[in-house]
């Protein structure tokens, strides 16, 4: 294995681990939810929505969106670079939804909250969505060369 | 009370995703690359919100309301099943081929990032599918059982 050293930013990983951790505390300590963001975002589209349920998650999501502001504000927004072309990102983006709503959770659900709950059942997806991703960018990268 | 929790639970959230990286697909795809330049940042990541996380979560099983006194809603399936695992293994591809997953989506359109908005209406259109797919699951299942 080869790690890239210059790449590797530790501390701002550790810090912004903990505020995720955090902002997952807050919304389960006050409102006694889980932060799994394709839940929240799933359930704005459930028709059989029970009322009061499409507030908080849209609130949820517009702190999310605001986020980039606030940080463009005060520090400048990180690099962000996306390789993927538009046909990739559709692809990616349509298995992302289906996968996820399927699976019942993605990174935050499963990985951040689950695993804080120590879940065998959202430690199971997360070791599936992980070994998922592992192996294609494996064959994305290393067997085809790459994708436009 | 509880909406505004949750705006500021996102905007706590969306800025540890910027700070960590995670909103920068090239540095999930690096994290995800372990035959290329490995990028180990991310556990990292999930090392801090897994931290915090637990003292939180250990909290949260044994109560059965919140601090603003709205019911403890944890998940209680237990079992790990066809959809789970599949939907699972789904999720991992798409996560792979972009170097997106649904939180970082939405952080990328508030950056104005104009692929982040392609990414999120191919995400909401595979959730629709799911949810039609649900819905016809339970109307042939009606159908069934008349």
């Amino acid at each position: 294995m080869n790690i890239d050293w210059t790449n590797f930013t530790p501390v701002p990983a550790l810090a912004g681990g903990v505020l995720i951790g955090v902002a997952a505390a807050m919304l389960v300590l006050f409102n006694g939810r889980i932060a799994g963001i394709s839940g929240i975002i799933g359930g704005v589209l459930q028709r059989s929505r029970p009322p009061g349920e499409a507030g908080w998650r849209l609130a949820f999501l517009a702190g999310l969106l605001v986020a980039p502001l606030l940080a463009a504000a005060v520090t400048g927004l990180p690099d962000i670079r996306i390789d993927a072309g538009a046909g990739t990102l559709i692809l990616a983006g349509l298995l992302v939804g289906l996968g996820t709503r399927y699976g019942s959770g993605c990174t935050s659900g499963h990985g951040v909250c689950g695993l804080s709950r120590f879940s065998p059942r959202s430690l199971a997806a997360t070791m599936l969505f992980m070994a998922a991703g592992f192996v294609t960018v494996y064959v994305v990268r290393h067997l085809f060369g790459g994708l436009g | 009370m509880n909406v505004i929790i949750a705006f500021l639970s996102g905007l706590v959230f969306g800025v540890g995703l910027l700070l960590a990286g995670m909103a920068n697909p090239a540095k999930v795809l690096a994290f995800l690359d372990l035959a290329g330049a490995w990028d180990p940042s991310l556990a990292l990541v999930m090392a801090g919100a897994i931290g915090v996380g637990t003292i939180a979560f250990s909290w949260a099983k044994r109560r059965s309301l919140s601090l603003l006194g709205l019911a403890m809603q944890l998940p209680g399936a237990t079992d790990i099943d066809r959809r789970l695992i599949g939907g699972s293994l789904l999720f991992g591809v798409g996560w792979g081929l972009a170097g997106i997953c649904p939180g970082p989506a939405v952080v990328l359109i508030g950056a104005g990032v104009a692929e982040g908005w392609i990414f999120f209406g191919a995400m909401l259109a595979g959730m629709a599918a799911f949810e039609l797919s649900r819905r016809a699951g339970d109307l042939l299942h009606a159908g069934r059982r008349t």
